[in-house]
């Protein structure tokens, strides 16, 4: 369809930038990295123009065969939901990158690293064959790895572990399900099996191979899913990673990596298991409300920011997930509800990714005027000496506890209109999420800002520096702009999730 | 039990005696003999299947044939490496021969 | 000139302009942010009175001006401005009294290096305040809603380096806010119901009448209809934000703000904007007026907690020393009184003494702040004492203002609105008790007005502040003296039988009754001021408080109750002892299975796995990254450990061979390869 090969640019050129680290050695390392590092939000804007929001189906893609006796496509495309992930990853991307390196004696290998981490999570996003989509999917914890091991902090070493393990030990139950899946189809392209589940065939041909292979495939699946995503109970990992990480890391790894999970949740169980969901979604529906509830609760307990900012990551990523299972169990009637949840699902997620990449920014800004401490106690009155730091967190924070006229809300307000319309009672104890978000936020802001000077603000305590200022003002200005104008976004998804709410079963 | 598998028994007996041979002996000369043995267990099927087998050509005879010329040269060889060993390092223990420079 | 609809949104977006201005401008300028945000209010101001003068051409019409915000799925969500006597009012009240307090502070924030960021927020709030009056939307007015909190939150905590101000910041926004979680509730309930979030449209809006008739004959089980049920969960908003019982204790904390956002914020505006969202409402709340089978109406859960809250914020105001929290719990008893009477059907009497009120509680509270700066910041009315005669138009302005809380007869602005309110309690067919709550607070209104002035103004000065007190500067005299003006005039507006304000606001007639109809009860309520007067009169008067440390006459009398109402009943020790305990508990139990349970198991996984993954990483590392050598540290050490595996011992490579040999066989003879 079109003549240059868009998406495979995407993904190639933080590769290439990663391969020309290697093999040039004198390289003007961060130049360059960041070049390579910008050229997925310049290439995303680039298909954001030519992307037709009135088109349901994918665009720019590109299809050749790869290995044809196992039936494998290289095959890339985007729809909306893609180019809003795609964007994010743009937009957070440099913002990583330049937490990573801040401060770096031989920025090389960590540039080379997260630059091929990049290129894996926008693999991700835009492949639409399971195989390459999995290569990626399981590429990226390499770099991952070695990022958290090589930059952490004390304990990185046993997070990294527990994370790489961990995850996967969920990839292996979607290479279960999808081996299941190629058993039973003798395809893993995504848009052949959405084409087989919406003719109705796909269920008949996964019991054909077994009859407990349907269960057996939507488990995996789920499994391999949560954990990435992640869903509660398996977010254990998540606290301990993202406080050892480096913060740049644990930043790319909320922003992008957590919504791996959930555009998986989209892309594979939502498009391919759609009965299996609708059966389970009650007791999801409860898992991702105690994702959003006690996760919430657990933030008030911590006393460490990193930590703290890892269970907010939870509580606003398990509103995605309380959304999608709610619109999963939607019937015929309640399209309203299920196009407001399934967008307020997106949109969190693009926002969360936006709010939480700058609480993680901060957070490494304070934690590198205490001499590597996260602990609240070592702080106070921050605010006094450090005003710019102060008004530009405090942007994010409002943003990450859903204050109207700032991103947050948007998702906010349609995840509960959505919900509301389809379980009220979920709609009803998930508010009292929101509210520990906003004590556990705003205890926070108190510890650390309010107050006389005290701890590490007592001392020499520099307000941010320029290149602080300029990772964190574009982010503060889209969080703002996007809070007032979501229309901005939301053309790219409407056809996706209109789509998806016209295919809801009769009551 | 017929004649073929009677010699096929031979044939896994003679080998496996030749391979313990040479996983587990020392000394290098005895190891050269377990791969004799071994080739020889070889030879023997090539033999077996030519007498019993439903063939009608004589292709077994000559890979038999091929095969012990190939043999005598590498036993040649094989004998030549072993004195180089045993005058560099004086002993004939393959452990010693770790070592590919010298 | 009038304001058309279509440019309505100006009205907001003036004092926006201004916070943006002042929040973005050099941390220590001073004179550009305030002349921006006098700049911006002077001409809000002037936008306002347009556009009420637009909206009194016609009262009964409404302007609306609808715009498509975002689409969601096949879903425009629109927004929209609104214009009627309401909104004009309230605009014109909220900008006055905005200029007039921005005024003021000029003069009381002369010292404060941070000025210029106070004028920011100070913009900001008058800004979301003004979208919030002006909006025809429930959906934008939660988004001025929570902006007003925003604005509230930052000035509460303005001056955040003292704890307690950032924790009375905190807690307001906090328990504002579980208020608000009922309106977001309700909000979404309506949406969802009405699938509209407009007010008014054509007809199709969630206040016009056909979405009316709709919402209040879905019945819910148990019999209650949808329309009660929403408009409870937005009164739970409506409570937090005005300060109802039980929701009320964030407010007399918030008095840890600089005293001119106490006027205007927490006395004046934003705590009424809960009496403005019922009376907006107004006819969803009463849509469930006319159903006898319902088992409850909205209404009469609002009325019951107005009464509680009047009377309640009027007993608690009785034994507080600080000045400014005796005017706190005053404004919480207020604001009851109106919700008392949106409870009993009457809005319009509700708007007309949010109005007034709005005015003499902006004076109280601004000639508190004039008493509190000649004072060097002495708030405590123990240590004051004898400022009449120091600070003569202080005091004069003051006691016009409290003249109007109290109600006294005929004069006072305060007198013919409270009148209206219990005019319309007595008439109420439900129950009489709010309406002798209401007649009940006026007694104690009467007395803690009377305790404040006797204490504040006269006797002798108790402390070094008082001593030494100096009258205000004309900046701050000025406001004072224009807000006494109002304080006592307006009331004129809405006379029982010259009910100007009251036809205008309800858009239509509006029974006109001599004086005489309501006579017996003004005689009644003015014997009740008197008796709270002369009871003040007989505790704090008769002998004057002498020395700063001497017990409250009160104290004396009644030790026990005077114990209790200086512990605010111990309200907010009950709330730490259940609801805080209760989450902190829940907080406690989620972290623990957190990481011991949840944790615990994964953990158990987790080593198995790892077990697992030791091999794993044997391959892994030494195996397969061999190549990465040089890149790390920890891998040059697995290649060590690669290297020893190269014995250089041709047999044993043979028995590696042999060994994976064998496993090949058996593998191929299991799998049945012939």
């Amino acid at each position: 369809m079109n003549e240059l090969p868009l998406l495979s640019l995407l993904v190639a050129l933080p590769w290439f930038g990663a391969l020309l680290l290697w093999l040039w050695p004198k390289a003007p390392v961060r130049g360059l990295a960041f070049i390579f590092c910008a050229s997925t939000l310049v290439l995303g804007v680039i298909a954001a123009a030519g992307f037709d929001p009135t088109r349901t189906g994918y665009q720019w893609t590109e299809r050749h065969a790869w290995i044809p006796s196992l039936r494998i496509d290289y095959h890339l495309g985007l729809d909306g939901m893609s180019l809003l992930l795609v964007l994010l990853t743009g937009v957070v991307s440099p913002v990583a990158l330049a937490t990573v390196l801040r401060r770096l004696e031989s920025p090389r290998l960590a540039a080379l690293l997260f630059l091929l981490l990049q290129g894996a999570a926008l693999g991700v996003f835009v492949a639409l064959d399971f195989f390459p989509w999995f290569i990626c999917w399981e590429f990226s914890l390499v770099p991952a790895f070695f990022l958290i091991k090589g930059w952490g902090g004390a304990g990185a070493g046993r997070a990294a572990y527990t994370f790489v393990v961990t995850t996967l030990a969920g990839s292996a139950g979607l290479l279960l399900a999808f081996a299941a899946l190629y058993a039973a189809t003798g395809t893993m392209n995504f848009v052949d099996l959405a084409q087989l589940q919406a003719e109705g065939r796909l269920p008949g041909l996964l019991t054909a191979v077994g009859a407990g292979v349907p269960t057996l495939a939507f488990v995996g699946a789920l499994v391999g899913l949560a954990v990435k995503a992640p869903l509660f109970p398996l977010h254990t990992w998540m606290p301990a990673t993202y406080a050892e990480a480096p913060p740049g890391v644990a930043l790319f790894l909320t922003a992008v990596m957590s919504k791996m999970g959930v555009y998986g949740f989209f892309r594979i169980l939502w498009v391919l298991f759609p009965a299996d969901l609708r059966v389970h979604a009650d007791l999801l529906l409860l898992l991702a409300l105690g994702g959003a509830v006690l996760g919430a609760m657990a933030a008030l307990r911590q006393t460490d920011v990193r930590r703290m900012l890892a269970y907010s990551s939870l509580n606003h990523v398990s509103y995605c997930l309380v959304a999608l299972f709610a619109a999963a169990a939607g019937v015929k009637g309640h399209e309203v509800a299920v196009e407001a949840a399934l967008s307020g699902a997106l949109v969190q997620a693009f926002n969360h990714g936006l709010s939480a990449s700058a609480l993680f920014v901060c957070a490494a800004a304070l934690e590198s005027r205490a001499g590597g401490s996260r602990e609240f106690a070592r702080f106070g009155g921050v605010r006094a000496v450090a005003p710019v730091l102060a008004g530009m967190s405090g942007v994010a924070l409002f943003s990450s506890l859903g204050l109207p006229g700032l991103n947050g809300f948007v998702g906010e307000f349609l995840i509960f209109r959505g919900v509301f319309g389809l379980a009220p009672w979920a709609a009803v104890v998930g508010t009292v999420g929101l509210l520990a978000t906003a004590l556990f936020l705003l205890t926070f802001w108190q510890r650390v800002f309010h107050g006389p000077p005290a701890g590490a603000a007592a001392g020499p305590f520099p307000d941010l520096d320029r290149g602080e200022i300029a990772v964190l003002l574009p982010l503060c200005v889209l969080m703002i702009v996007l809070g007032v104008a979501p229309g901005l976004i939301t053309p790219w998804i409407n056809p996706l999730v209109t789509g998806w709410a016209a295919t809801l079963p009769m009551p | 039990m017929s004649p073929l598998h009677l010699c096929l028994l031979l044939s896994t007996v003679l080998f496996c005696i030749g391979l313990a041979a040479v996983l587990v002996r020392t000394s290098a000369i005895l190891v050269l003999l377990g791969v004799e043995l071994m080739l020889n267990a070889a030879n023997l099927n090539f033999i077996a299947f030519w007498r019993y087998g439903p063939g009608g050509d004589d292709t077994g005879v000559i890979f038999v044939l091929f095969s012990i010329a190939v043999a005598a040269a590498e036993a040649a060889v094989g004998l030549a490496l072993v004195i180089a060993l045993h005058r560099h390092r004086r002993t004939i223990a393959l452990k010693a021969a770790n070592q590919l420079r010298g | 000139m009038t304001l058309s609809a279509s440019l309505l949104w100006l009205i907001p977006a003036t004092p926006l302009a201004a916070s943006v201005f002042g929040l973005f401008a050099p941390r220590t300028a001073r004179t550009l942010p305030i002349a921006g945000a006098l700049l911006g209010l002077v001409a809000a101001l002037g936008l306002s009175v347009a556009a009420l003068a637009g909206a009194l051409v016609d009262p009964a019409v409404r302007a609306t001006s609808d715009f498509a915000w975002f689409t969601f799925g096949a879903q425009t969500l629109r927004l929209g401005w609104l214009l009627d006597p309401l909104a004009g009012f309230m605009c014109v009240l909220v900008t006055l009294i905005g200029l007039l307090v921005a005024l003021f502070s000029t003069a009381y924030l002369r010292h404060d290096p941070r000025i210029g960021r106070f004028f920011g927020f100070l913009s900001l709030f008058v800004a979301a305040m003004l979208g919030l009056l002006v909006t025809n939307s429930l959906l934008l007015l939660f988004i001025c809603w929570e902006l007003v909190g925003l604005a509230s939150y930052l000035l509460i905590g303005f001056w955040y380096e003292r704890p307690a101000a950032a924790a009375a910041a905190k807690k307001a926004f906090i328990t504002t806010r579980i208020g608000d979680l009922g309106f977001l509730i309700g909000l979404v309930w309506l949406h969802q119901a009405t699938g509209s979030a407009l007010f008014h449209d054509g007809g199709a809006g969630a206040l016009d009448a056909p979405t009316l008739a709709r919402l209040s004959s879905t019945l819910l089980p148990g019999g209650w209809a949808v329309s009660t049920a929403i408009g409870l969960l937005l009164f739970v908003g409506a409570a937090g934000k005005s300060g109802q019982f039980p929701l009320h204790v964030w407010l007399p904390d918030a008095m840890e703000g600089p005293t001119p956002v106490s006027a205007l914020i927490h006395a004046a505006t934003m705590v009424a904007a809960g009496v403005f969202l019922m009376a907006r409402v107004f006819p969803l709340m009463a849509a469930d007026q006319g159903l006898a089978t319902v088992p409850f109406h909205a209404l009469t859960g609002v009325a019951v907690i107005g009464a509680v809250t009047a009377l309640l914020g009027a007993v608690l105001a009785v034994a507080q020393n600080d000045i400014k929290r005796v005017l706190a719990y005053s404004t919480v008893s207020q604001l009851g009184y109106m919700m008392l009477a949106i409870g009993v059907g009457s809005w319009v009497a509700a708007v007309f003494h949010l109005i007034t009120h709005a005015f003499f509680k902006a004076l109280l509270f601004l000639g508190a702040g004039s008493v509190i700066d000649a004072t060097h910041h002495e708030q405590d009315l123990r240590r004051l004492g004898g400022l009449a005669g120091r600070m003569r138009v202080t005091f004069a302005t003051f006691a016009l203002g409290t003249g109007a809380l109290m109600g006294l007869p005929f004069v006072f602005s305060g007198f013919w609105s409270k009148e209206a309110i219990l005019h319309a309690a007595e008439g109420w067919t439900v129950s009489h008790l709010p309406f002798a709550a209401g007649l009940v607070g006026v007694v104690l209104t009467a007395f803690y007005m009377t305790r404040l002035v006797l204490e504040v103004f006269f006797g002798k000065a108790r402390g070094e502040g008082a001593a030494h007190a100096e009258e205000s500067p004309g900046l701050m005299r000025g406001p004072l003296v224009v807000l006494a003006v109002a304080a006592v005039g307006l009331g004129w507006l809405g006379l029982p039988n010259w009910p100007w304000l009251q036809t205008r606001l309800q858009g239509g007639d509006w029974p006109v009754h001599g004086l005489g109809e309501g006579f017996g009860l003004m005689v009644v309520s003015t014997a009740l001021v008197l008796l709270g007067i002369g009871a003040g009169w007989w505790w704090y008067g008769r002998v004057k408080r002498t020395d700063a440390r001497a017990l409250d006459p009160l104290a004396r009398s009644w030790p026990a109750v005077h114990a209790a109402l200086a512990g605010r009943l111990w309200l907010d020790e009950l709330y730490a002892a259940t609801v805080g305990r209760a989450f902190a508990m829940l907080a406690r139990v989620a972290a623990f299975f957190d990481r011991w349970v949840w944790g615990g198991a994964v953990e158990a996984a987790g080593r198995t796995a790892e077990t697992v993954g030791q091999v794993n990483r044997a391959v892994d590392e030494d195996g397969l990254n061999a190549g990465f050598d040089n890149t790390s540290e920890h891998l040059r050490g697995s290649g060590r450990r690669y290297a020893k595996a190269q014995t250089g011992d041709a047999q044993s490579y043979l028995r590696v061979v042999a060994i994976g040999l064998a496993v090949v066989g058996v593998l191929l003879l299991w799998g049945g390869v012939r």
